[in-house]
């Protein structure tokens, strides 16, 4: 590959660290950038867990310094509040469950970054996300899931179309994790031990039901049983709650047969909360909104699989597009999904796209479709 | 990273050592003896600490014993504020106001927000105009309202961003009226500009070595001895009792010799950096004609060009400039890497966006020509791919 200007998003991790090392490696012209996505950094994440504290960023640095490489910092919180925070914060009010992470990739990292960064002069931008990069015969890139199937994260990639893909490196798909954290040993970068971030970045303390209780306000709200409709009891606001929810929902009163009731569904307006069997969680047919394609959205219906939640199970389908509108038909079923969760489609390792899940529903499985 | 040589245009950041300094430091780096001590070598060290105390004080019209040995500018802006503060509220419990400009550097504005937050102080800051200069008349309506309130006065011989030169002659002669101690803070004038504390009837004033070609990690604050500090930093009360901790005998030796070459060549370095400034400015503005100058276009610190880029992030500019190896400063402080919307272009009146659209060049005793020419080389392509980045 041609010498290229490469910006590197380092989060002071070990992943976008041996990354950039790699990126160095191939002789590209490479700069560190870590991005503050905090408006009070140090207030979002304590320890070594996140990507958004000053301690972070100094690990980013830290190692740009290990590698020769300039580095800065760029200041997106405006962007991530508005663009991910945001809409995180809303889509619970209106009774859905988002994945931040494929919000802030496509709206900030492969967004509001790189838009800066091919402005400023840079070729591409590398991060430490494992998936892989092909060049398909037609001369399009495709997206591929990583060589580590276990580590592979094409599934929060899955909103790039093939504008951002064309700019994107990955140089780590074809590693396994453990041979990134050897390889960054022998580099000598300090964060090769470095636990793994979890969660959600922006929720301090991985208290996701707290944090939006904290922000939204405490509302009121009841549990309704799905099959008799009656109310089984009240509590403070639904948005804490999500769809294939089994603890804490506190309901006094036993299931009649003493079966441990899940969270079916959630309406955001009455903030009524639906709760049933675990067999009631069961669905094979999705409505999808807000499409994003990697490449040319399928014409004809599409037989391959969906992914619906980060490290979550392939799932057979059938997909098919009309718009914006997609229609997933699973072959094999799938257990509490909520609207909001993305479906990324796949096609064998190849990522086709994803959407929004707008609802679900039970076709052909159980007999108690709501 | 960069092949170019290096531009260094960030002389208000810090200063590459003069050779008097240098050899000052050096030839004692190696030499035992404290200055506490009280054999022949503890002697020497003091002998050492002491002709640079008188060397000092020669050079800035002040006496030997008004000069308190400090680790800094920020150390010596917050013995000044919080020990005058302290001391003026425990001879009079009513002087707990503060009056400052809005432009001070941090090591003044968090020092007094420390003591409005935990000591009961009620700090009011005077605006500028829009070339940053105080505005006097409120200074002195502020004071009149009510003289026996106030404690102190801090306002800074020239700002360390845009290098407005304050009228601290004008703040003296109002405060002192009332018997009020004044502070400035002179860290970029000295040897910039001619600084005199005796003559200036100032009560305090904070420099730091390495803004003028000395050490890191060693300042003072030159404060009139009638003035009973109450310290920060409790010990061994090296500093006539008002400061402590083991001197740092070759850095002071160092500043010393960095002072007094500062002050002697004031003249001539200032004549020669307002000549190499202008023809910076000048032709910046020829590249980039809708670029604006900020600071006071007079009373200016001679090595200082600040300017805004209409639609450029100064730290995309910064990135650009750098990666040619040509170093510069968005002139604000950062947070975690971050340059924040500065609080003296704010104060000026700019907003935020144009705040943050600015770059300090700070030019110094290395600087020559070709610095210069490197950088209107760089700037036009510069400010059009920050400008594309910005869209």
């Amino acid at each position: 590959m041609s010498r290229q200007r490469v910006v590197v998003a380092m989060s002071g991790g070990v992943d976008s660290a041996v990354a950039a090392a790699r990126a160095v490696d191939a002789g590209h012209d490479v700069t560190g950038v870590h991005l503050a996505l905090s408006r009070n950094p140090g207030t979002y994440r304590s320890g070594s867990r996140g990507c958004c504290t000053i301690e972070d960023a100094n690990d980013a640095r830290r190692a740009a310094d290990v590698l020769g490489i300039p580095f800065y910092v760029w200041d997106l919180s405006a962007r991530f509040h508005d663009d991910v925070v945001e809409d995180f914060k809303g889509e619970y009010l209106a009774g859905r469950t988002p994945n931040p992470c494929l919000r802030c990739n496509e709206k900030i990292k492969f967004a509001a970054m790189l838009d800066r960064a091919l402005g400023l002069g840079f070729d591409a931008l590398a991060t430490g996300h494992y998936a892989t990069l092909r060049e398909a015969p037609d001369g399009s890139v495709e997206l591929h899931r990583a060589v580590d199937h276990g580590k592979d994260q094409s599934y929060v990639l899955g909103v790039l179309t093939q504008e951002q893909l064309r700019h994107a490196l990955f140089p780590l798909g074809d590693t396994p994790k453990p041979e990134v954290r050897r390889e960054a040993a022998e580099r000598g970068l300090l964060v090769a031990d470095k636990p793994d971030s979890h969660d959600i970045c922006f929720v301090a303390d991985g208290d996701t039901g707290g944090w939006l209780k904290d922000k939204l306000g405490a509302g009121s709200g009841t549990f309704v049983d799905h099959a008799s409709g009656e109310v089984l009891g009240t509590h403070d606001g639904s948005f804490a709650f999500t769809v294939g929810q089994r603890r804490g929902l506190r309901i006094d009163r036993p299931a009649p047969d003493g079966r441990p009731r899940y969270v079916l569904s959630i309406e955001p307006v009455s903030q009524t909360v639906t709760v049933g069997p675990r067999e009631e969680l069961t669905v094979d047919r999705l409505e999808g909104i807000r499409p994003r394609w990697c490449g040319n959205a399928p014409e004809e219906p599409l037989e391959g699989t969906v992914q619906l939640r980060a490290h979550g199970e392939e799932h057979r389908a059938r997909v098919s597009v009309v718009g914006e509108q997609v229609t997933v038909e699973l072959h094999d079923p799938a257990r509490g999904i909520a609207p909001g969760q993305s479906a990324v489609v796949y096609d064998g390792t190849r990522v086709v796209g994803s959407c929004t899940i707008a609802s679900t529903a039970r076709v052909c499985v159980g007999s108690t479709a709501p | 990273m960069s092949d170019h040589p290096t531009v260094y245009l960030d002389h208000a950041a810090t200063t590459p050592m003069v050779d008097v300094a240098f050899e000052a430091l050096t030839a004692r780096l190696r030499v035992v003896g404290n200055a506490s001590s009280l054999h022949g070598s503890g002697r020497d060290a003091r002998r050492v600490v002491e002709e640079s105390r008188e060397r000092i004080a020669r050079a800035l019209g002040a006496r030997p014993g008004e000069v308190v040995l400090t680790s800094g500018g920020t150390e010596a802006d917050n013995l000044a504020v919080k020990g005058l503060f302290w001391c003026r509220r425990d001879q009079d419990p009513g002087r707990v106001r503060i009056l400052a400009s809005a432009v001070e550097h941090h090591a003044v504005l968090d020092a007094l927000e420390w003591l409005a937050e935990r000591e009961g102080a009620k700090v009011e800051l005077i605006g500028v105009d829009a070339r940053g200069r105080l505005d006097v008349d409120e200074l002195r309506a502020r004071i009149e309202a009510d003289p026996g309130s106030v404690a102190l006065v801090s306002v800074m011989w020239a700002n360390n961003e845009v290098g407005t030169v304050q009228p601290v002659d004008e703040v003296v002669a109002i405060a002192s009226a009332h018997g009020i101690p004044v502070h400035s803070d002179a860290v970029q004038a000295v040897g910039a500009v001619p600084v005199d504390f005796g003559a200036s009837g100032l009560d305090a004033l904070s420099l730091t070595a390495h803004k003028l070609g000395g050490p890191y990690g060693v300042g003072a604050l030159v404060v009139r001895r009638d003035l009973a500090l109450v310290p920060l930093l409790h010990g061994g009360g090296q500093e006539r009792q008002v400061r402590s901790g083991t001197l740092d005998v070759p850095a002071v030796a160092a500043f010393a010799a960095a002072v007094e070459h500062a002050v002697k060549e004031q003249a001539d370095h200032a004549a020669r950096l307002s000549e190499l400034r202008d023809d910076l400015v000048t032709r910046v503005l020829e590249l980039v004609p809708d670029a604006r100058v900020n600071g006071d276009p007079e009373r200016r610190l001679p090595g200082y060009a600040h300017l805004s880029f209409p639609g450029c992030e100064g730290d995309s500019l910064l990135m650009l400039l750098d990666h040619q190896g040509i170093e510069c400063s968005t002139g604000s402080a950062c947070s975690a890497g971050v340059p924040q919307p500065s609080h003296v272009l704010l104060a000026m009146g700019r907003d935020e966006a144009e705040a943050r659209s600015s770059l300090r060049f700070t030019l110094g005793r290395t600087t020559d020509p070709s610095d210069i020419d490197a950088l209107v080389t760089a700037i036009g392509p510069a400010v059009e791919r920050a400008r594309a980045a910005n869209r």
